[in-house]
């Protein structure tokens, strides 16, 4: 059985070859026959992806070589997958939860058009595809790839409803955003190149640890781990890049999910945990990464608490847990930081999903002030609502709870102000979660307007059977990485990934561990102030909603700080006086009088020059002679 | 002697040649001053033969005997050219009365 | 300095005199003699070189029908000093500058060339002979031999086309 790692390229090859079906023959499929082909690849995927797993988790992986991608003098860059640890998890959780997704898209997308329903899947085949190949390259070229075409598909995606100008604007927004970041990526990529002569993980990293005891190397390996930071703030949506995400909702519902859950915003956490062992050695890189992961945290669920859209909410909040990975990444808790990324996958998914089925039960309406009440209506989407919403809250023993715990745990370790911070935004996301489920489910529906009368009906089974497998995932899920001082050695996935971080771990300097007392500590300080938050949410907003618009500072949160009219103000609007300028300005007074200048010059030169034209034969051989002369003084000149 | 020597007197012929064309309007003197060039041309060409012949006769009893041949068919083209071209200066002296270039200007047109 | 060298430089200032002679006389008719003074000095030189078949044909060729040919036109047309047309003094400066210039660059480019230790055979060698001329002439150099026989009947005819009065 050892030899199913070789069929690791089958994993992205499926989905491929779904995304060519789908695409090219998507006026002859039928609805059905698409949903089946679209979804089909994507488990027969995850089939060879848990085989996979189960061997690397026998302790087997291996590095297969396709072929040669690029190869210029001693510069080789193999098209090769690597399966082990770390690539094995992605794949499960991006095959698992994409899945899901696409079972849960086939009924969710079922009003429209045949063509445009293949066009759907197709897009989120190709999605899975990039997203696959970015987590299994061995070597970073092929997760640039894989980088570029997420990228690419998150365009095509929030564009989905092309017609409507503002989706294609958040589409375009997202794309611009993710190239600047992309550039970043791209850059650090040409300088592992110019100093070590490799992209591929195991000599880079080997090449990396030698290099990093010269003061030299340490400059040059902290530039390095900015430049690819960069890259993760722009697909990972850190400040402040991180303006595209809650635009990207316009897109369809189980797209949201897919990109804020299984795959795209993961790709950032994804590069820097596979690239640990840099960023160990960068220190300064390592606090860049925690401040900025940390106040992204705080930023995002400062805004989710006045937010009355149910996706834009939902998008905070991933902003806001993408805050916590990076945070986990950056206090040096890889470990946390993947099993955040893992727990959140599920619960986020499942969160997006249930909204997806409250925005179909409510006939596409988004604003939760038009809702409430929604719990007699839809009782399987508000019980697997509520599960996402404790999980995401941080409950025990719900799965959000050990692995937001092992991060804030580590955050501790590295400065108490972090945690602090970190608790501080756990209870603001307890709060704006329940606030959200409090105001859409409980009280007394007010969304009869919309649908006339009539009242909301529960959604397909298509529908509800992913929400209720990610629900249980959600609460269980978080089983497999419970800490040392609740039960030891229960730490599955510590021992799992211990290959991946081992070189980090051995060269982190102070391995200082808490003390239990402390962590219990610890964990009830933020666990009760969850409480004490969901408890006053759910108090203050079940019976009075504010359906009014938001005055005084909440204005300022429910327009997001304003950050999106800021840069509208620094960036954009010199970017268009820049461009009114060149082009009334350069374009025409400049480059145009030059070319119409150099037309009137060759018009004028050449109106003299004919006067040479005498007719006279003797003129003419005179100049022949003169020219036969600069022949000779020109070769006299060239010739030494 | 060297093969400077002759060098130099051709060269100085046919600058004299051409200084010939450049100031004289008179087309006889102007295609006088040709057939000047073309003996300055001719007479490098025999002197080069025999340079090359000096060098080349132990290898090949004929060597260079090509330069002369040369020679001979310059003066072939030269009197076909001579017949030609006082044809038409005599055809130019019927139509205009003068043997002046400067009547020939139709090329500006 | 032997005899060949005082035989050189007296043929050639003999031809580049009365080639200078040929550009500066005013009457056409002097022009054409001094010409023919000139062939016989490069005529001499042939002769001085053993190419004795060219000296003599450059004679009889040359000197002979090509100059006699001009001077019968130049009669025909009663050119003379008084009918001879001026050009512009400055064009004329310009001109011999030209010249002047070219057999400048053109001496100072042979500077450069290398042809120190390449003397040329006087008096000796029978290539210049009629019997090797002939031999070769008319087994490698038959067919463009031949061909400027056609030429000739070429230009005979366009001769005779041109010189047609009227139409």
């Amino acid at each position: 059985m050892k030899n199913v790692l070789q069929l690791v390229w089958l994993i992205p090859l499926l989905p491929l070859i779904g995304f060519l079906i789908n695409g090219l023959f998507r006026k002859q499929l039928s609805k059905s026959l698409t949903g089946i082909i679209g979804s089909g690849v994507i488990l027969g995927s995850f089939v060879i992806s848990l085989l996979i797993f189960l061997q690397v988790k026998a302790g087997h992986t291996a590095v297969v070589n396709l072929f040669d991608f690029i190869k210029v003098g001693k510069l080789s860059i193999p098209f090769s997958f690597q399966a082990d640890q770390l690539s094995s998890l992605f794949l499960l959780i991006i095959t698992g939860v994409g899945f899901l997704i696409h079972v849960y898209s086939a009924a969710y997308m079922h009003e429209e058009e045949g063509q445009h329903f293949a066009r759907y899947f197709a897009y989120l085949n190709l999605f899975v595809f990039s997203m696959l190949l970015l987590v299994l390259g061995s070597n970073l070229v092929i997760m640039f790839i894989g980088w570029e075409g997420v990228g690419l598909c998150s365009y095509l995606l929030i564009g989905y409803w092309f017609k409507n100008v503002d989706y294609t604007n958040a589409a375009k927004k997202a794309f611009v955003m993710n190239r600047i970041g992309d550039l970043g990526f791209l850059l650090a990529i040409f300088w592992i190149i110019n100093q070590f002569g490799t992209v591929t993980y195991g000599d880079l990293f080997k090449q990396v640890a030698e290099k990093a005891n010269t003061l030299e190397g340490g400059v040059v390996i902290t530039g390095i781990t900015l430049l690819l930071f960069v890259g993760a703030t722009g697909k990972s949506a850190q400040i402040p890049l991180y303006t595209w995400l809650p635009d990207a909702m316009a897109g369809p519902t189980p797209v949201s999910a897919l990109i804020h859950a299984a795959t795209m915003v993961t790709a950032g956490i994804y590069m820097i945990a596979r690239s640990n062992i840099m960023y160990t050695l960068a220190p300064t890189t390592q606090a860049v990464v925690a401040i900025i992961g940390l106040a992204t945290a705080v930023f995002a669920a400062t805004i989710a608490i006045k937010q009355n859209d149910i996706k834009k909410v939902l998008a905070y909040s991933t902003v806001s847990q993408l805050g916590y990975m990076f945070l986990g990444l950056g206090v040096g808790a890889y470990t946390g930081a993947v099993f955040h990324v893992m727990t959140h996958a599920f619960f986020k998914a499942l969160l997006f999903l249930g909204a997806g089925s409250v925005i179909h039960a409510m006939h596409h309406e988004q604003d939760i002030r038009k809702m409430g009440g929604l719990k007699k209506y839809l009782p399987i989407t508000h019980i697997t609502f509520l599960l996402g919403c404790i999980a995401i809250a941080g409950i025990p023993p719900f799965s959000g709870f050990f692995s937001k715990d092992e991060i804030l745990a580590a955050a501790y370790a590295k400065n108490p102000v972090f945690w602090f911070i970190g608790v501080a935004t756990a209870g603001m996301t307890a709060f704006y979660m329940f606030r959200l489920y409090a105001t859409t489910f409980l009280g007394q529906f007010r969304g009869a307007e919309q649908l006339h009368g009539h009242h909301p009906h529960e959604s397909p089974v298509a529908m509800t059977l992913p929400l209720i497998i990610l629900a249980v995932l959600s609460v269980a899920g978080g089983w497999i990485g419970i800490p040392e001082v609740l039960m030891p050695n229960a730490h599955a996935l510590e021992h799992f990934l211990d290959p991946i971080f081992a070189e980090s771990v051995k060269h982190a300097h102070e391995g200082h561990h808490l003390d239990h007392s402390t962590e219990y500590v610890l964990m009830g300080a933020s666990v009760g102030l969850a409480v004490i938050a969901i408890f006053y949410a759910i108090a203050r907003y079940s019976k009075r909603p504010e359906l009014g618009e938001p005055t005084g500072f909440g204005k300022v949160l429910a327009n997001k700080w304003y950050v999106d009219e800021l840069y509208n103000f620094i960036i954009v609007r010199p970017l268009q006086w820049l461009g009114k300028f060149l082009n009334s300005f350069v374009e025409r007074d400049v480059i145009d009088w030059t070319v119409n200048g150099i037309g009137r010059l060759v018009g004028y030169s050449s109106r003299q020059v004919r006067l040479l034209q005498s007719g006279q034969v003797g003129s003419y051989v005179l100049l022949m002679v003169l020219g036969i002369l600069a022949f000779f003084v020109i070769q006299f000149f060239v010739k030494k | 002697m060297n093969i400077e020597y002759y060098i130099v007197l051709s060269i100085a012929l046919f600058c004299i040649g051409i200084t010939g064309v450049l100031t004289r309007r008179n087309a006889i003197i102007i295609f006088m001053c040709i057939e000047l060039m073309l003996n300055a041309v001719n007479l490098l060409l025999v002197a080069f033969s025999k340079m090359h012949h000096l060098k080349g006769v132990a290898a090949n009893p004929t060597a260079g005997i090509d330069g002369q041949l040369f020679v001979f068919f310059i003066m072939v083209v030269a009197a076909a050219e001579v017949s030609v071209g006082l044809a038409i200066i005599v055809m130019m002296y019927r139509n205009v009365h003068s043997v002046d270039v400067n009547f020939l200007n139709r090329l500006k047109h | 300095m032997s005899i060949s060298e005082i035989l050189f430089y007296f043929l050639s200032v003999l031809a580049l005199g009365s080639a200078l002679m040929v550009v500066i006389s005013r009457n056409p008719v002097h022009s054409v003699l001094w010409l023919i003074v000139t062939f016989f000095a490069i005529s001499g030189h042939y002769i001085m070189m053993n190419a004795q078949f060219l000296g003599i044909v450059n004679l009889i060729v040359y000197a002979g029908a090509i100059m006699v040919l001009f001077l019968f036109v130049i009669m025909l047309m009663n050119l003379n000093a008084e009918t001879e047309p001026k050009k512009n003094k400055w064009l004329r400066m310009a001109g011999i500058v030209a010249g002047g210039c070219l057999l400048l660059v053109l001496v100072a480019a042979l500077k450069d060339a290398d042809v120190k230790n390449s003397a040329v055979q006087l008096n000796s060698g029978n290539i210049g002979l009629i019997e090797q001329l002939g031999k070769t002439l008319f087994t490698e150099y038959v067919v463009p031999f031949e061909i400027s026989s056609v030429l000739f009947l070429s230009a005979m005819v366009g001769t005779v086309v041109i010189g047609k009065k009227g139409d």
